[in-house]
């Protein structure tokens, strides 16, 4: 074998998952979670970033960003469209959340729905006429949307143009949970219970009907239309949920900043969602998270080289992409894994 | 609204012509590369931004032109004109070249997945934008007035600009020597052949590197040649500016239809006077949002663009 056979992270994962019994998984998942949930009050350590709250920095970029790169992932790496203007659902749930926020007394929680049903409409209304393009047209069409929705926010009145809309509400109190923007632990919580709930539902899809018309999609999309997949319908399937989970971060991104501007959602935000996902390993959920988490801290964790972090930030990328072109993780070997399992068994 | 656009017809339709001429070569940049790689050039927006300081360079430290100094007359003028545009076209075919050993060769070799190469490219254009950014201290710099913009002639109530005619057939003529270039050439023929079949241009003999190489090159001297005209007009030049020209070049293409070097031309032109007219009838603020919603409805009816498929056999 070559010699990155030695020691992958990847398989190692997988193997210690597979030979788990049922009890053994809940207790892995429910450590995990509680370590991940934790994460807020290491702040003193090596993790700290200089300059940018700890806190905050976990909430916005990280734990947006993996959230939004789950939603994309769907797209992108389960059914294989490039979407360039995913930034437009985020952005369209932020202006839902900021316009009922502060036009009328809802709060955050029952704004959420609203947000991603708008952000649902959205994709479907430009995933119905849009999904019959391929490849790099499809990009070019969902680039422009992203683009649309932008500058619509930046020119009209009722999105008080480039000013942005501020005071946003604060989602309220859960409980004894207080929100606050000083301490942002409770926030981060809730972004951990949105990616959890995310990964829960892309989990299951994934191993029914729609995940395995994704998974012929990606690989032939012809050949699927020929075997009675509907393909059109579930590209549009996949494009609305991936749409819709953009959209739950808008709402949330928006009652934790206070304050959007269009400014904010320039396709730069697609590109850097888009690179998380490539960057971590495309259609897997696992490699998603972590280019997430890397993408999302880097840039403030190297705060202290303050002028050049986007010049290193660029130069990761590439390095990454050209040594490990299938991302930090990507999906194949797990695939390696359990047939290994299987023949030693 | 539609006053204005039959008012001032003339002056927006000269107006229209040399940013679409700007855009048809920057377009070229995108569609050769797009033509033997199948692949979107992310870094051609940085490219454009480096040969704009290639202009800049020229004019302010080779020349010593400063912001308030006299503009240059005759032969004077056009030795500057004529060694800012080959400075400007040098950096960005040189800038081209790099891009393409540094993000897209490896990458080409080891065949892998197109997603990786997009972000590696992307990665590319985020450092050429960030290592610009810190030179010049994130602020816009100014390139001396070389050219004094005087009213040639008026022509149907339109100002004919020396430097917009200049533009024009300046950028028309370099047009037309890429697009010989591309037509005769035994190169401009190996690039053809490797847009239309790379595996058979490749069991004929054709070195695919160096086309590769070659194609990244001569669209980077388009680009560069835009930057150049860009800087003339517009005087103005700063680490950013690539990104707008670069997105509304990369629509001109594929207006035009990706991949072939006349669907530019024609892509770059309309795509300049579309907008143009748009933002003389609905404000320069809805300029972006039209230029899209005429993309996306070409690419809905015309998928391959305005003239992809007439000249599909041409495509370079």
């Amino acid at each position: 074998m070559k010699i990155r056979s030695f020691f992958n992270l990847r398989d190692f994962g997988a193997g210690i998952w597979e030979r788990s019994n049922r009890l053994q998984r809940v207790g892995i998942a429910l450590i995990s979670i509680f370590l991940v949930g934790l994460l807020p009050f290491a702040g003193a350590s090596f993790l700290a970033t200089p300059i940018a709250s700890y806190d905050a920095v976990l909430v916005y970029p990280v734990g947006i960003f993996v959230l939004m790169a789950l939603g994309l992932n769907i797209v992108v790496g389960k059914s294989g469209m490039l979407d360039l203007g995913y930034v437009a659902f985020f952005a369209i749930g932020a202006y839902t959340m900021a316009l009922m926020g502060t036009l009328t007394s809802l709060n955050t929680w029952e704004i959420m729905p609203f947000g991603i049903a708008f952000a649902m409409l959205a994709g479907v209304l430009l995933g119905l006429p849009t999904l019959r393009l391929r490849g790099d047209y499809l990009a070019i069409v969902t680039l422009g949307f992203g683009e649309i929705v932008r500058l619509i926010a930046l020119n009209s009145t009722w999105t008080k143009g480039p000013n942005g809309i501020a005071n946003i509400p604060m989602p309220p109190d859960i409980g004894p949970l207080k929100f606050k923007l000083d301490d942002q632990k409770v926030f981060f919580w809730v972004v951990v219970v949105m990616i959890l709930l995310t990964i829960w539902m892309i989990r299951r899809l994934s191993i029914r009907r729609p995940g395995r018309a994704w998974e012929a999609i990606r690989q032939d999309e012809d050949a699927a239309e020929l075997m009675g997949v509907p393909t059109l319908k579930y590209k549009i399937w996949s494009f609305t949920l991936g749409a819709a989970i953009g959209g739950a971060a808008g709402v949330l991104y928006a009652s934790k900043n206070l304050f959007i501007a269009p400014e904010m959602f320039t396709l730069n935000v697609s590109i850097l969602i888009l690179s998380c996902v490539v960057f971590g390993g495309i259609g897997n959920i696992w490699g998603v998270v972590v280019g997430a988490t890397i993408l999302g801290y880097l840039p403030d964790r190297i705060r202290f080289i303050s002028d050049a972090r986007l010049l290193v930030f660029g130069l990761v990328l590439v390095v990454v992409m050209n040594f490990r072109p299938d991302g930090l993780l990507p999906r194949k070997k797990r695939e390696k894994a359990i047939v290994k399992r299987e023949v030693s068994a | 609204m539609f006053v204005v656009l039959i008012d001032q017809f003339w002056s927006l339709t000269i107006a229209g012509l040399a940013l679409g001429f700007i855009y048809v070569l920057i377009s070229l940049g995108y569609t050769m590369v797009y033509g033997v790689l199948r692949m979107i050039n992310f870094a051609n927006s940085e490219i454009f931004m480096w040969g704009t300081f290639g202009t800049v360079i020229t004019n302010r430290d080779l020349y010593n032109y400063t912001q308030t100094s006299e503009p240059a007359t005759g032969w004077k003028l056009a030795l500057v004109l004529i060694t800012a545009l080959l400075m400007s076209m040098f950096i960005a075919g040189l800038t081209a070249v790099f891009v393409e050993f540094v993000a897209y060769r490896r990458l080409r070799m080891k065949g892998t997945n197109r997603l990786a190469t997009l972000i590696s490219a992307i990665g590319i254009s985020i450092v050429l934008q960030e290592v610009m950014r810190l030179l010049t201290d994130s602020r816009p710099v100014g390139s001396p007035r070389v050219l004094e913009k005087i009213i040639l002639a008026e022509v149907w109530g339109a100002n004919l600009r020396l430097d917009t005619i200049i533009t024009i057939i300046a950028a028309a003529v370099i047009f037309f020597i890429l697009e010989r270039f591309i037509k005769l050439s035994r190169m401009g023929k190996a690039i053809r052949a490797v847009s239309q079949n790379e595996d058979a241009a490749k069991l004929m003999g054709v070195n695919l590197n160096r086309v590769i190489t070659t194609t990244f090159l001569v669209g980077g001297l388009a680009t560069g040649a835009a930057a150049f005209f860009y800087t003339t007009v517009f005087e103005y030049t700063k680490f950013n500016i690539g990104f707008t020209m670069g997105l509304a070049a990369f629509t001109a293409a594929v207006l035009g239809g990706i991949g072939n070097i006349r669907g530019a031309f024609y892509g770059g032109i309309s795509l300049g006077l579309l907008e143009v007219y748009a933002s003389a009838v609905l404000g320069t603020q809805w300029k972006a949002v039209t230029v899209f919603v005429v993309l996306v409805l070409v690419l809905l009816f015309k998928p391959n663009g305005l003239f992809g498929e007439a000249v599909q056999q041409t495509r370079a």
